[in-house]
């Protein structure tokens, strides 16, 4: 059975996730606060975190900076409310995987924890030559993309973007994570010029690119290359 | 209605000023005058002991001012009585002590003694008079014993001046006395007086022990004696009379009387002014002093003007009015006047002038009581025989030194033209070229022409009368022919002369006319504080050539400048504010405060200050301002004193409009808030507690129905609560932080996030891919989300969102093809809680949208489009972007970080 450490204060939330995780076929160990928090990090070795980010001892970043070093990573998903699209930049930067906007929906929910725990077994670093998300096939060795069975030409620079997007399907990648992976860390402010590399490669795989299905923003935060059409 | 009838019951306003009375009395400190008729009576001397009686009951007295001149009796009474210490003043050489307001005031004594309340302060005092002082002490709320001789007080100078021959010159006005609230008479018989006197126990100053001779006569004692009874006493029918109204006892109302008399610039004015005065005590009636300026008639001259001046000042100390009136003659102004304000009774001086000039130029007199009908005439004679007036002095056209040369010259001219046709005429053409001379001259002036027609009878005596070249005269006939051309240019200049004055006069009136209509029309446009006081000081600058200023309260920082190019340094604003405090003018020319540089002229309307305008001179010190100048001042002032109430008003009333708005929209607020929040909230606790009561007896698509109509009301629930978040974070100041934005991008995630919104419905877009925009991503993405809610709330399919450039600004139009937008203003559509119909929903979202595009410098618009449906729109003022961020419509990257690939 796998274990989800649950870390809010909120008493009334705290009930609701356990009894949606526990009808799901999950353990669920919960925490008030941030020193509970990295105890039961340490005590239950959980397989997922759900981490709300205003906590009473502290901010619920303290919790990333506490994941164990090493072994497998703990996928986090950070609960947050709308708004506050800096704190969950900050958190993501932070190694958070996710991000739910309070409120958020049981089926939203399952989603994203189910999306991050895959994410997670998928062994890091080495990526397959072959990448598939939803429509959009990447052939790493020989540089081609191809949208619904059709070629799309990419430079090297959008080439580049989508497929560190396409490595992690549906994880949300903040303007930093990819101006630092794509361009190097000199260029991490840059965010104009990452813009324009998003709407280029976007016209070149969707449809409409005014409604994306593949390529969605998430305003203030990021992109997300969704790995099902229907969102 | 008979007027007996009505004299029955107190008059209501009479009541009414009674009560306000009643209550000043209540609150405002006391005045007591300890009042005798001569030096010596012992004033001073019941005042302290009245002082240490209080001082043993426990009152707070101190001695501010008390003349003991070196009596010891007297001196004896200040023992044990605090003194505040006078100031040390230096004046010509001589150290002068003078009572020490600053101190008095500091100190604030229940009751403060000053002696003497007609002395006057040593120049550079605060006042010029020590009754200002007194009445600045009880403005404070410190009451105020003070003494007072009967000679001292102003309407009785004259009267003292006619019984004992001396000329008062210290005077206290009328309606200081008026308002002491106890007189206290200090009565000794002239025969004590008199031995008090031989044992040297009254005090007489030195250089005035002459006067002082003839003052204290026995007579004169017994009339001033008689003078200062009077007086008490009338002050004791007042308070009777006072008393007898509060009480209903029948009393003959003092019927509305009204004098107007009639002054100038002659000396006799100021004897005509008193007895008026006197007259309107004696009636209980009000007064008006009227100086009339006859059109046509020659100016005053300096001295003149002076003197009118000191007249209606002391009309003012006197509690009169003061009027200007203009005519074409002085009685028929005055009648004019006189029946147009009710009148009852016209004073004028008695003719000091010979008959003769009344048989040629009419008697004022007899044409004022040939017109009075039923208003009465008094006629005043002047105390003694006045000097006939000087000859007008007062500026004349041209009449220099150069005017009687040219009028030398011109008869000069004459002489050698007539030398030249002397030998083809006679002597009597002779006389008439002369005659043209002296006509030319006259144009000069009259002095000029005077000298042409001396210069002419000379020239003609001489040069042509025989025997020839000499002064003598052969025939005495001769004479006749001298008179009349002297007469002749005598008449001619005098009407040339008056013809000039006259031309003049208009000119002059026509110009103070343009300037008030000028100002007049000025200030009626103005329409804020700031432009009234500039219209104020414009045109005082440009008509008067003086630096002005206009000072309004402030409500933090006093009194500051509205208006005016000379910043006032700090002295000059504390005048001012005397000025604004008290009412009054204050400062240079004034009594107050008159070592000041500037004139500081309260502006009043109604009963309040609402200003204070400063007057400067430019350069220097030229003489103080004439009558005219303070007369325009004045008309100024008054006029610019109601529009700034007028414009205080209109801004206190937009205020009010202003804040009776954000209430209104307070309430709309709560309103909307409290059924937005109740109604999703009642239906997710009306399906949650069937759910958690009946759960099981219901069927299975029962509890699913209700489970989602849960999940909706909350979802609904979010949506409100979220645009009151950023409405409340926009409104209150939150900074978009801009970026540089493709619109296809934030359309796009507007488009994802609204997707459950639109349960399906699609969206037409045409965007340029090009197209950047310049925007906070996070706030603009809430505008379009909310204007698709909108639209897909409120219209009907085919929906559609375009983007484009529209010179300097970016255009996104969201359009819907429903019923269109409702009856009325499209722009209160965006208005908070405005909805367009019955649909669910506060009416927060086009808010929201307005006020984050506000906060981006751009516009919304609402309108309905051809072919049916709504359009609403938003206008954002966007420059070309910068070559490093442009999108090149082929899809390929313009920038330079291209290259900055690595590998």
């Amino acid at each position: 059975m796998r274990t989800v450490l649950v870390i809010d204060d909120d008493q009334a939330v705290r009930r609701f996730l356990r009894t949606v995780l526990a009808g799901q076929g999950y353990a669920v160990v919960e925490a008030g606060s941030v020193a509970e928090g990295i105890d039961q990090l340490q005590r239950a070795r959980p397989d997922a975190v759900l981490l709300d980010l205003g906590l009473p001892d502290g901010d619920g970043t303290q919790v990333l900076a506490a994941l164990p070093p090493d072994g497998p990573r703990i996928p986090v998903i950070v609960l947050s409310a709308r708004g506050h699209e800096g704190d969950k930049v900050i958190a993501l930067d932070s190694g958070a995987d996710d991000y739910l906007t309070k409120p958020f929906g049981a089926g939203e929910l399952m989603a994203r924890l189910r999306a991050v725990m895959r994410r997670g077994r998928s062994p890091g670093g080495a990526t397959p030559d072959v990448l598939e998300v939803g429509a959009i096939r990447i052939d790493q060795p020989r540089h081609e993309v191809t949208v619904e069975g059709k070629l799309v030409r990419l430079t090297p620079i959008e080439f580049k973007l989508l497929v560190e997007l396409a490595r992690q399907p549906g994880r949300v990648l903040t303007h930093r994570q990819l101006l630092r992976d794509v361009w190097g860390g000199s260029a991490v402010e840059q965010s104009h010029t990452l813009r324009v590399h998003i709407a280029t490669l976007r016209r070149k795989l969707e449809r409409d690119p005014a409604q994306p299905r593949w390529l969605v923003t998430e305003a203030g935060v990021g992109y997300r290359l969704r790995d099902d059409a229907a969102g | 209605v008979s007027a007996r009838e009505d004299d029955e019951r107190p008059d209501p306003d009479a009541l009414l000023a009674q009560i306000k009375a009643e209550e000043l009395r209540g609150k405002r400190a006391r005045l007591k005058i300890f009042f005798g008729a001569a030096p010596g009576v012992g004033k001073t001397y019941a005042m302290l002991e009245a002082a240490r009686h209080a001082k043993e009951d426990g009152v707070d007295v101190v001695v501010a001012a008390a003349e003991t001149h070196g009596r010891a009796e007297t001196a004896a009474l200040l023992e044990g009585l605090e003194v505040v210490p006078r100031r040390a003043v230096a004046y010509r050489g001589v150290q002068l002590e003078e009572l020490d307001l600053e101190a008095v005031l500091a100190r604030r004594p229940a009751v403060a003694l000053v002696d003497e309340l007609a002395h006057t302060n040593a120049p550079g005092s605060r006042h010029a008079k020590r009754w200002q002082d007194v009445l600045e002490l009880l403005d404070a709320g410190i009451d105020v014993w003070t003494t007072l001789n009967v000679q001292h007080i102003e309407s009785l100078g004259d009267v003292v001046q006619q019984i004992t021959g001396v000329k008062v010159r210290e005077t206290v006005p009328d309606v200081v006395i008026e308002r002491a609230d106890d007189v206290e008479l200090v009565d000794l018989s002239p025969e004590e007086l008199l031995d008090r006197l031989a044992e040297g126990k009254v005090y007489v100053p030195d250089q005035a022990s002459r006067a002082a001779q003839s003052f204290f006569q026995r007579g004169n004692l017994l009339a001033l004696r008689e003078l200062a009874l009077r007086r008490a006493a009338e002050r004791v029918d007042a308070e009777v009379l006072r008393y007898r109204r509060e009480h209903g006892i029948e009393t003959p109302w003092p019927t509305r009387e009204r004098i107007l008399v009639c002054i100038g610039a002659s000396p006799s004015s100021e004897r005509l002014i008193r007895a008026t005065k006197r007259m309107a005590e004696g009636l209980h009636a009000v007064w008006t002093a009227a100086n009339v300026e006859v059109i046509g008639a020659p100016p005053l001259g300096e001295r003149d003007r002076e003197r009118l001046e000191a007249h209606l000042r002391l009309v003012e100390t006197l509690g009169g009015e003061v009027v200007r009136l203009h005519g074409s003659s002085v009685a028929e102004a005055l009648l004019a006047y006189a029946r147009e304000h009710d009148v009852t009774t016209i004073v004028a001086g008695k003719p000091t002038h010979s008959r003769w000039r009344d048989r040629v130029r009419g008697s004022m007199l007899d044409e004022l009581i040939r017109g009075s009908g039923a208003i009465e005439v008094h006629a005043i004679a002047p105390v003694e025989r006045e000097a006939p007036p000087p000859a007008p002095v007062g500026r004349r056209p041209g009449a220099d030194s150069r005017s009687y040369a040219w009028a030398a010259a011109s008869i000069a001219v004459v002489t050698v033209a007539c030398a030249l046709v002397f030998p083809y005429v006679t002597l009597a053409e002779i006389t008439m070229l002369y005659l043209i001379g002296i006509v030319l001259a006259s144009l000069l002036g009259r002095g000029p022409s005077l000298v042409a027609a001396s210069l002419s009878v000379a020239a003609f005596d001489f040069f042509f009368v025989p025997p020839r070249f000499t002064f003598s005269i052969a025939d005495p006939r001769y004479f006749l022919t001298f008179g009349v051309m002297f007469a002749c240019g005598v008449v001619i200049s005098t009407l040339v002369v008056r013809l000039r004055h006259q031309e003049l006069d208009a000119i002059t009136r026509e110009q103070r006319t343009a300037q008030l209509q000028a100002f007049t029309r000025d200030v009626a446009a103005a329409a804020s504080v700031a432009d009234v006081a500039t219209v104020l000081a414009r045109h005082l600058e440009e008509t008067l050539d003086v630096a002005a200023a206009v000072l309004v309260p402030d409500p933090d920082d006093g009194l500051v400048a509205a208006a005016g190019l000379t910043p006032l340094a700090p002295q000059e604003i504390a005048v001012a504010r005397w000025a604004f405090e008290h009412g009054a003018q204050a400062g240079h020319g004034t009594d107050t405060l008159a070592g000041a540089s500037a004139l500081c002229v309260p502006l009043i309307a109604g009963e309040a200050a609402v200003g204070v305008l400063a007057i400067q001179r430019r350069r220097g010190t030229p003489p103080r301002l004439g009558i005219d100048q303070r007369q325009l001042i004045d008309a100024l002032a008054r006029q610019a004193a109601l529009a700034l109430a007028r414009v205080q008003l209109g801004e206190q009333a937009r205020e009010a409009a202003l804040r009776a708005r954000a209430e209104e929209l307070r309430s709309s607020l709560l309103s909307a808030v409290s059924h937005d929040l109740r109604t999703p909230l009642a239906v997710i606790t009306g399906a949650a507690t069937s759910l958690v009561q009946h759960g099981e007896s219901l069927s299975a698509a029962a509890r699913t129905e209700l489970a989602q109509s849960i999940v909706e009301d909350a979802r609904r629930l979010e949506r409100v609560l979220s645009n009151l978040l950023q409405l409340t974070r926009v409104e209150t100041g939150l900074e978009p932080a801009t970026e540089w934005v493709p619109a296809e991008e934030v359309i796009g995630s507007a488009l994802t996030r609204t997707e459950e919104i639109r349960r399906g419905r699609a969206v037409e877009t045409d965007v340029p891919p090009e197209l950047l925009l310049k925007i906070d991503p996070v706030l603009f993405e809430q505008v379009l989300i909310n204007l698709i809610e909108n639209a897909t709330k409120h219209g009907a399919p085919p929906f559609a969102i375009r983007a484009r450039r529209q010179g300097g600004a970016v255009e996104i139009e969201v359009a819907d093809r429903g019923p269109g937008l409702p009856e009325g203003e499209p722009a209160r559509l965006f208005d908070k809680f405005v909805r367009a119909s019955t649909a669910p929903g506060a009416g927060l979202g086009l808010a929201v949208v307005r006020a984050i595009v506000q906060a981006h410098g751009g516009t919304v618009a609402a309108e309905n489009r051809p072919g049916g449906g709504a359009a609403l729109r938003v206008v954002l003022p966007t420059p070309e972007p910068p070559a490093q961020v442009s999108i090149s419509s082929a899809g390929q990257m313009a920038s330079s970080h291209g290259d900055s690939l690595r590998s």
